[in-house]
């Protein structure tokens, strides 16, 4: 299996990997995946009382693609708010990482992940 | 002295040719050019005397008979000929096989396609440590079962299979015996004047020798037919036609010769390596040896990483070449299914690396390993949820998993 350099990149230097508290308000998270499945990505965003998201972290269980994949999200929500969070597709993640076919499902579980942690946040608003 | 990286611990997959091997092949690659079915010339005379020394050779390294070695294209062409071969000659005494889940792709697909012809398999599941039971095996066995296939060494988790008290079964049953001795080779010093095994397949690439070329034992005493599934010019008695490759073959009976001299003083400096290996892992948290640690070739070490997803600790270890059972460095998307078979669940399945150790494996390198993955494990947990799911007392198995559809996926694109 070969990777692009951004996987490579991604994999080595994981952004923002780490946790935040999942029972603060201001938190979300998400996790999505199954061990059986061999991927589970774990996603938090921290919203602000302004509705942009001012943080995010991760950890995920998974390939270099999948590692990548939620790394490389935990950097693209930053600064968004929710409804432009929810517009991250999948196709973008794989596009600017570069997967192949075989590895697009990390990039559907990234954005899954999104989906589930904004609607943490929004249940408990 | 400075270590070389990466270091390859993948022997099982396949191994560095032994310079003395190459030294005895080059020749026939140059000047012996001949081809050994050419009667009228010194030019195939010198290449026929060279393919029937290397027939000794493999012969005396297990203890067989010169006549009873068949030249193929490896343990793959090998196992298709004892199996399909023995099949179709013996048919009329019954249509039932017998082999093992564990056994490697070349026997469980040539069976699959015996299937396909009429016959009918019973795949056999292993106990949890990989081996076989033998009453279960006696059980398996039917009036109309007429040949049994096992392998004497796995590929994935090193696990010796008893061939004697198997062998004794099919004896007393009247039940033609095939092993699978791909991996035993330079492992375990057998000799096939005691064991009563009636077809063995060989490779050569797995024992220092080149790819390409292997063999089957035929036994003459009590006599094996076989149906031949390659026909062409007669060559090896009719029982596979093609112009032997003399150079591989050369080498493939330097290579056994030299196994057989050396195991004595290979296996016991193997086995030190493999435990340091071993030792050194163990400071690892919540790691899984797969498969018997006692009935085990010293030359391989397979252990799950709990937690942590095989494919990304490969990536993380790239200084040493391993395989991984994980779904992901193999073709098709399923674990390993060796791991499945004894019990492994998809997670330690996915997340398991095989070491496999040779005679160009030193101390320093395996110092390295041990250094290497205690780091990158301990790295890939931080960023692990299971592990943290783990750490705070969380049961992972029995956590609602969502799993994924493939549906989202066509979706998507
Ligand atoms: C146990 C076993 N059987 C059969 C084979 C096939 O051998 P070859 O590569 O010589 O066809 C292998 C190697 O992949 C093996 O490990």
């Amino acid at each position: 299996m070969s990777y692009s350099n951004k996987v490579i990149d991604h994999y080595e230097h994981p952004r923002n990997v780490g946790a935040l508290n999942k029972d603060d308000p201001s938190v979300g998270t998400g996790m999505v995946g199954a061990p059986a499945c061999g991927d589970v990505m774990k996603l938090q965003i921290k919203v602000s009382d302004s509705g942009i998201i001012e943080d995010a972290k991760f950890k995920t269980y998974g390939c270099g693609s999948a590692i990548a994949s939620s790394s490389l999200v935990t950097e693209w929500l930053k600064g968004k708010n929710l409804d432009e969070a929810q517009m991250i597709k999948n196709s973008q993640i794989a596009e600017e990482l570069e997967l192949p076919p075989v590895k697009i499902h990390c990039s559907v579980l990234a954005e899954d992940a999104i989906k589930a942690a904004v609607a943490n946040y929004r249940s408990k608003h | 002295m400075s270590l070389k990286l990466p270091i390859y611990l993948d022997n099982s997959a396949t191994t560095k040719i032994d310079p003395r091997v190459l030294d005895k092949m080059m020749p026939f690659l140059t000047e012996e050019f001949g081809n050994p079915a050419s009667r009228s010339h010194s030019f195939g005379w010198t290449t026929d005397k060279a393919v029937e020394h290397a027939r000794e050779q493999v012969a005396s390294a297990v203890g067989a008979d010169s006549k009873e070695i068949i030249w193929t294209s490896g343990a793959t062409e090998s196992i298709n000929l004892a199996l399909k071969g023995a099949a179709s000659f013996y048919q009329d005494r019954g249509r039932h096989l017998i082999t093992i889940k564990t056994e490697h792709k070349a026997t469980l697909d040539t069976m699959r396609e015996l299937e396909r012809t009429g016959f009918e398999v019973t795949y056999l599941t292993p106990e949890t440590n990989g081996l076989i039971d033998l009453s279960k095996l006696a059980s398996a066995i039917r009036v109309d079962t007429i040949l049994i296939s096992v392998m004497y060494v796995n590929n994935e988790i090193g696990v010796i299979q008893d061939i004697e008290a198997i062998g004794s079964l099919c004896r007393e049953k009247n039940i033609i015996f095939h092993v699978d001795a791909a991996q035993a080779i330079g492992k375990i010093d057998f000799s096939l004047e005691k064991l009563p095994v009636d077809l063995m397949s060989f490779s050569a690439h797995k024992c220092y020798g080149p790819k390409g070329v292997g063999a089957l034992y035929v036994r003459r005493r009590p006599r094996i037919r076989l149906l031949a599934q390659i026909h062409g010019g007669g060559h090896e008695r009719g029982f596979r036609s093609g112009t032997l490759p003399t150079h591989q073959i050369v080498g493939m009976g330097e290579a056994f010769e030299i196994a057989k001299t050396d195991i004595s003083k290979e296996l016991p400096r193997i086995k030190k390596l493999r435990d340091n290996l071993l030792t050194g892992l163990q400071s690892i948290e919540e790691i899984y040896v797969n498969g018997d640690m006692k009935h085990r070739v010293p030359h391989n070490l397979n252990v799950s990483f709990n937690y942590v997803e095989g494919e990304s600790l490969i990536m993380a270890i790239k200084d040493i070449a391993v395989s991984s059972g994980s779904a992901c460095t193999s073709a098709s998307l399923e674990p390993s299914y060796v791991l499945r078979a004894i019990g492994r669940n998809d997670e330690l399945a996915h997340s398991s690396i095989r070491f496999s150790l040779s005679r160009f494996t030193t101390e320093e390198e395996i110092e390295y390993t041990v250094r290497l993955l205690n780091d990158k494990v301990a790295k890939l947990r931080d960023l692990s949820p299971l592990w943290e799911m783990f750490k705070d007392g969380i049961d992972v198995s029995s956590y609602e998993w969502q799993e994924h559809g493939e549906r989202d996926i066509i979706l998507h694109n």
